[in-house]
C-alpha cells in the first residue's frame, strides 16, 4: 500500500511540532525518517497512527484520503506501529497480547486462544522468529518483545509498518537481525517507515531517506550519502562527528573499584562483583545494553545505594559507606542518567540549579542565607562558558532544551574541584550540536588528569570517547578492552559473550 | 516548551518489567510461632476443665453423625502439638530458603481452631453446633464476597473502589424501601443493584472522566451514602416503618436430597437464592475475567491502558463498563442485608463489611476465587464470635467482636505474601 502524507501540521500551543510535512512511502520500500530528538518524527507518526489529530493536512493510502479518530481506525486501514516503548501488557502471554483488540471468539465472547496461538506460530515460522505463544511477555528479552510487537502488527495485516526508534533497546546483533527482518518484510511488499537518529543504521537499511529538522522536511538523501552529509542535513550545519583527543597521560591518582555488589530491595544482585580501575587522565566508558547494572554502578559510586558492598577507593580513600555529601566533598562530579529526574529541579532557575549542591557554605551561602549576587555572577559566568542558550539566568531550567539542560548539569559538576567525574548517558536526548560540546568538555576533564567514568549505551559514543571500554551484562563485567576493539566483538560482549582473548586486566 | 520535550511527551514510561521476585523470609515461621505461643499461653493461664461437645448433625440428615465429645484440655494440647509440628516444619523450610507449603498453613489453622473451640466450649451446657458455625459463616460472608467481587472487577480495570461500603449501604437502603413497597424481594434486589450502580457511576465520573484521586472519591462517597441513608432513615423510614421498612425476605430453597447430606447439606444446600447465586457469581466473574474478550480487555486497561489504546480499545468506555458491572455485583451484596438477612433497614447496618471486602480483594490477590475465599474466612471469623457467645465462651464478648477485624488485619498484613496489583490500578488514563 502506498502511504502519502500531505502538508501535515501539528501544533502544541505555540510550538509547531510538524510544519507542513510531505512524505511518500511506496510499497516494498524502507523509508527512513531521520532527525534529531525533538525534530518531530514521533509526533508525525502519532498523527499517522491516529493518536494525535493533525491541525492541517491529509493522510492518503493508495490515493484515498483517510480520517483516523484513533489507533483502531489506523490499524483497520492497514497501518501497524512498533512503538519505541513497547505497547505490550507484561503479565499477558504472547498470544493474548497479539489478539488483544481484535480477539477471535467463540460463542458468548469466549476467547479462542487456540486460533491466536496459531496466528503467532504461523507468523513466527514465516520469519523465523522462534516466539512461544504461551510465554509471558515480561519473561522475554527486549529483542523478542519487539518481535512480538511486529507479529502484533502483521497479525492485523499491516501493509504499512512504522518502526519508531526500534534499535534503542537492542544490542548490535539484535539490531542486525531486526534489519534482516525489515528487508524480508520489504521484499514481501510492506511499506516500512523507519524512524531513527542513528546514521549508521539508516545507511545500512534505508532505500530512501527523509530528513526532518525543527518539524520541517529539510531534504531527501540517498543511502549512499556519507555520515557527515547526513549529519549536517540533520543538524543544519557542518558537525564534527569524531572526538579529537590526544593519547592519554596517565596520572598516579585513580578510582579503584573492587568486588562491588549492589542488590535490589528483594535481594537480586544488580551489580555483581564488579572490579575496575580508572587512572587519572583516562576515560573508561561503561558500555552495554540499558538495564545491565550501569545505572546502579554509577549510583553506587555516588553513595546512593545503601546495599552497596565491596570497595570503592578514590585516591586511596575508601568511599563505600560514606554519605553522598561527603562523597561530593571528596571531589566526585556526577552527571545523572536522567537529568530531569535526578539532575535538575525543573521549576528552579538556571542560577538556582547551578548552585544546587553547593549550598553548604561560602561563597554562595553565608550565615544560612543565600548570597544572591555571588550566585548570579557565578551563573552568568558559567552560562557563557558552557554556551547555555538561554534568555537569562533566571529562566526555569525546565524551559530549556535537552542539550542546554545537560550543559547546566555539566557546568555545575565541572566547576567544582573534581577528583573524579562520573557521567551517565551524558548525551542522551541531546542535540548533535550540544553532543559535540559535551564530548569536548569530557575530554578536557580527562586531559586535566582526572579519572572519568562515562556510561553509554550508544556504541558510537563509547568508541569515540573511551580510552578503554568496560562492557557490562547482567550486572557483571564481560570484559575491559581497548577502544580500538572491533565493533562486532563489542556487540557480542554486550550480549554477554566474552572476547576470546581477554583484554587488558582490570 | 521546547521541541525536545514534545517528543518526550509522546513516550511516557512503559510499564517497567518490575517483577515481584519471590524471596523467602522467616516471616511466616515467626508469625506462626508467635500465634502458637499466644495460644499456649491462653491454655496455661486459663485452663478450662470439662468436656467439649461438637454437634455435627441435624435431625433432617440422611443419617445422623454422633455428637463428638472430647476432653477439652487434652484436645487443646494435642492441637497445640500439631501446631508446634507445623511451626517446626516452617522453621526448617524457611531456613532452607523455601516457603511453608499451603497444606502446612491449613493444617496449622485447623488445629488451632479446633483446639480453641474445644477450650472455649469446655463444660458448656450447650453443644457447639458445627453446622451452625459453618452455615452461619456462609451466610455472613455473602455481602463481603459480593463486595469483593465488585472490587476485583473494578481494580482489574484500573479503578480502585473504596466505595464498596457505600455501595452495599445504598443497596441495602434501596432494597428495603422498594422491597417493602412492592412486597417482592426480587424488586428489592433489583433496586439494590440500581442504587449501587448509581454510586458506581458517580465514582466513574470522578475517577475516570475527571481523574480525581480515586481514594478520595471513594472515601467521600462512603461518607455521603452514610449521611444520606442515615438522614432518610430517621426522617422517612422510621415514621412510616410499616409501609417503607418492612420487607418480605427471600425464603430458603432447600435442594432436594443434597440438603440432607450430613454437615455439607445444611451448610451449602439449604440457603436462599442469593447465596446460590453467589457460588455461581464467583465462578462467572472468574470465567469472564480470564476466558472472555471482555475480561481480556478489562485486564489490559488495568495493566497497560496505553497499550490497550494503541490496539483500538476504548479505555474510558471499558473502565466505565467494568465499574458499572462491579457496582451491580456489589449491589446484590447490599440487598442481602434487607431482603435476606433481616427484613428492615437500620442506620449504618453494613458496619464496615465494604472495607473488609476491600481487604478480601487484596488478600485474594485480585483474583475472584481467592477473594471469595478470603471473604468466606472473614465471614467465618464473624460467625465464630456469634457461636462462641451462644455456648458461653469465657472470652469477653467485646474481644470476640474484634475477631473479624483482627483476622482481616493479620491476613492483609502478614499472611498475604507478596502480591502484585494490576499495574495501572488507581491511575487515571490520560490520552495525549
Amino acid at each position: 500500500m502506498r502511504l502519502e502524507l500531505r502538508g501535515i501540521t501539528k501544533r502544541f500551543g505555540a510550538l509547531v511540532a510538524n510544519d507542513h510535512i510531505d512524505l511518500v512511502v511506496e510499497p516494498g520500500e524502507i523509508h527512513s525518517l531521520l532527525g534529531e530528538n525533538g525534530a518531530g518524527k514521533s509526533t508525525l507518526m502519532n498523527v499517522l497512527y491516529g493518536l494525535y489529530t493533525a491541525d492541517e493536512g491529509q493522510i492518503l493510502l493508495d490515493d484515498e484520503v483517510q480520517r483516523f479518530d484513533g489507533p483502531g481506525d489506523a490499524m483497520a486501514a492497514g497501518i501497524g506501529m512498533v512503538h519505541q516503548h513497547f505497547m505490550l501488557v507484561p503479565v499477558f502471554t504472547v498470544a493474548e497480547n497479539v489478539m488483544l483488540g481484535h480477539e477471535s471468539t467463540r460463542a458468548g465472547g469466549v476467547l479462542d486462544l487456540d486460533s491466536a496461538r496459531e496466528v503467532v506460530r504461523e507468523i513466527s515460522a514465516r520469519f523465523g522468529f522462534h516466539v512461544d505463544p504461551d510465554a509471558l511477555v515480561e519473561d522475554l528479552p527486549v529483542g523478542v518483545q519487539q518481535r512480538v510487537e511486529i507479529i502484533k502488527a502483521l497479525s492485523r495485516n499491516a501493509d504499512v509498518l512504522v518502526l519508531d526508534e526500534p534499535t534503542a533497546v537492542l544490542t548490535p546483533q539484535e539490531t542486525d537481525e531486526l534489519m534482516g527482518i525489515m528487508r524480508q518484510l520489504r521484499d514481501e511488499g510492506v511499506a516500512i517507515v523507519f524512524i531513527t537518529h542513528k546514521l549508521r543504521e539508516v545507511r545500512a537499511v534505508a532505500d530512501r531517506i527523509t530528513v526532518i529538522r525543527h518539524g520541517r522536511v529539510v531534504g531527501e538523501a540517498s543511502p549512499t550519502a556519507t555520515d557527515a552529509e547526513l549529519a549536517s542535513l540533520m543538524v543544519g550545519r557542518a558537525v564534527e562527528l569524531t572526538v579529537h583527543k590526544e593519547t592519554p597521560r596517565l596520572g598516579d591518582n585513580a578510582l579503584e573499584v573492587r568486588d562491588l555488589v549492589v542488590t535490589s530491595p528483594d535481594g537480586q544482585p544488580l551489580v555483581d562483583g564488579v572490579s575496575f580501575t580508572v587512572r587519572g587522565g583516562e576515560v573508561l566508558v561503561v558500555a552495554g545494553v540499558q538495564g545491565n547494572g550501569q545505572t546502579e554502578l554509577t549510583e553506587a559510586l555516588l553513595g546512593l545505594h545503601e546495599s552497596a558492598r565491596g570497595s570503592i577507593r578514590l585516591d586511596g580513600h575508601e568511599i563505600v559507606g560514606r554519605s553522598v555529601r561527603r562523597i561530593l566533598d571528596a571531589g566526585v562530579g556526577f552527571v545523572p542518567e536522567d537529568r530531569t529526574e535526578d539532575g535538575l529541579v525543573a521549576e528552579f532557575t538556571i542560577a538556582e540549579n547551578l548552585i544546587l549542591n553547593r549550598t553548604d557554605g561560602p561563597p554562595f551561602v553565608r550565615g544560612g542565607s543565600l548570597q544572591l549576587d555571588a550566585r548570579d555572577d557565578f551563573a552568568r559566568e558559567k552560562v557563557a562558558e558552557f554556551d547555555v542558550r538561554t534568555q537569562g539566568i533566571d529562566v526555569p531550567v525546565g524551559r530549556l532544551s535537552g542539550g542546554n539542560q545537560q550543559k547546566v548539569v555539566l557546568a555545575r559538576e565541572l566547576s567544582r574541584d573534581l577528583r573524579l567525574l562520573v557521567a551517565a548517558q551524558p548525551t542522551r536526548g541531546v542535540d548533535v550540536g550540544s553532543i559535540e560540546f559535551i564530548h569536548k568538555r569530557i575530554v578536557a576533564t580527562r586531559d586535566a588528569g582526572i579519572p572519568v567514568v562515562v556510561v553509554s549505551t550508544e556504541l558510537d559514543e563509547a568508541v569515540a570517547l573511551a580510552d578503554r571500554i568496560m562492557v557490562m551484562y547482567r550486572g557483571k563485567v564481560v570484559g575491559i578492552v581497548p577502544s580500538t576493539t572491533p565493533r562486532d566483538v563489542l556487540g557480542l560482549m554486550m550480549a554477554g559473550i566474552a572476547p576470546e582473548t581477554e583484554g587488558e586486566a582490570a | 516548551m521546547t521541541a525536545t520535550t514534545v517528543d518526550g511527551a509522546t513516550a511516557p514510561q512503559a510499564a517497567a518489567p518490575s517483577r515481584a521476585v519471590s524471596t523467602v523470609t522467616p516471616k511466616a515461621a515467626i508469625a506462626l510461632g508467635v500465634v502458637l505461643a499466644l495460644y499456649a499461653l491462653l491454655l496455661l493461664l486459663a485452663p478450662h476443665e470439662g468436656d467439649a461437645r461438637f454437634r455435627l448433625s441435624t435431625e433432617r440428615d440422611l443419617f445422623v453423625l454422633p455428637t463428638l465429645e472430647v476432653p477439652a484440655l487434652a484436645t487443646a494440647w494435642v492441637c497445640a502439638a500439631i501446631g508446634l509440628a507445623v511451626v517446626a516444619l516452617a522453621v526448617v523450610r524457611n531456613l532452607g530458603g523455601r516457603r511453608v507449603p499451603l497444606w502446612g498453613t491449613v493444617l496449622y489453622a485447623a488445629a488451632l481452631l479446633v483446639g480453641f473451640l474445644a477450650w472455649a466450649a469446655a463444660g458448656s451446657p450447650r453443644d457447639l453446633s458445627v453446622v451452625g458455625l459453618l452455615s452461619g459463616a456462609v451466610v455472613l460472608c455473602v455481602p463481603i464476597v459480593y463486595g469483593a467481587l465488585g472490587g476485583v472487577i473494578g481494580e482489574r480495570a484500573g479503578v480502585v473502589n473504596i466505595a464498596i461500603e457505600g455501595q452495599l449501604l445504598a443497596g441495602a437502603f434501596t432494597a428495603a424501601i422498594v422491597g417493602s413497597l412492592t412486597n417482592s424481594p426480587w424488586a428489592g434486589l433489583l433496586a439494590a443493584m440500581v442504587a449501587s450502580v448509581l454510586v458506581a457511576l458517580v465514582l466513574g465520573l470522578f475517577a475516570i472522566t475527571y481523574k480525581v484521586n480515586q481514594i478520595i472519591v471513594g472515601v467521600v462517597l462512603n461518607v455521603l451514602v452514610i449521611g444520606l441513608t442515615s438522614f432518610l432513615y430517621s426522617q422517612v423510614l422510621v415514621p412510616s416503618a410499616e409501609v417503607l421498612n418492612t420487607t418480605t425476605r427471600f425464603a430458603r430453597i432447600p435442594i432436594p436430597f443434597l440438603e440432607r447430606i450430613p454437615l455439607l447439606g445444611p451448610v451449602l444446600f439449604n440457603q436462599t437464592i442469593v447465596v446460590y447465586l453467589m457460588f455461581v457469581m464467583v465462578f462467572a466473574v472468574w470465567f469472564a475475567l480470564y476466558r472472555t474478550r471482555w475480561g481480556l480487555r478489562v485486564r489490559a486497561v488495568g495493566e497497560h491502558p496505553k497499550a490497550a489504546d494503541t490496539v483500538g480499545i476504548d479505555v474510558v468506555r471499558t473502565r466505565y463498563r467494568a465499574v458499572v458491572t462491579a457496582g451491580a455485583v456489589a449491589g446484590i451484596g447490599g440487598a442481602f442485608y434487607t431482603v435476606v438477612s433481616i427484613n428492615q433497614f437500620n442506620r449504618e447496618m453494613t458496619a464496615g463489611a465494604g472495607f473488609i471486602a476491600l481487604a478480601a480483594v487484596i488478600f485474594g490477590k485480585w483474583n475472584p476465587v481467592r477473594a471469595a475465599l478470603a471473604g468466606l474466612l472473614f465471614g467465618f471469623a464473624t460467625n465464630l464470635q456469634n457461636v462462641l457467645s451462644v455456648v458461653g465462651s469465657p472470652v469477653p464478648s467485646q474481644f470476640m467482636l474484634m475477631l473479624p477485624y483482627v483476622v482481616t488485619l493479620l491476613a492483609v498484613a502478614g499472611l498475604v505474601g507478596r502480591s502484585r496489583p494490576p499495574a495501572a490500578d488507581g491511575v487515571p488514563y490520560t490520552k495525549e
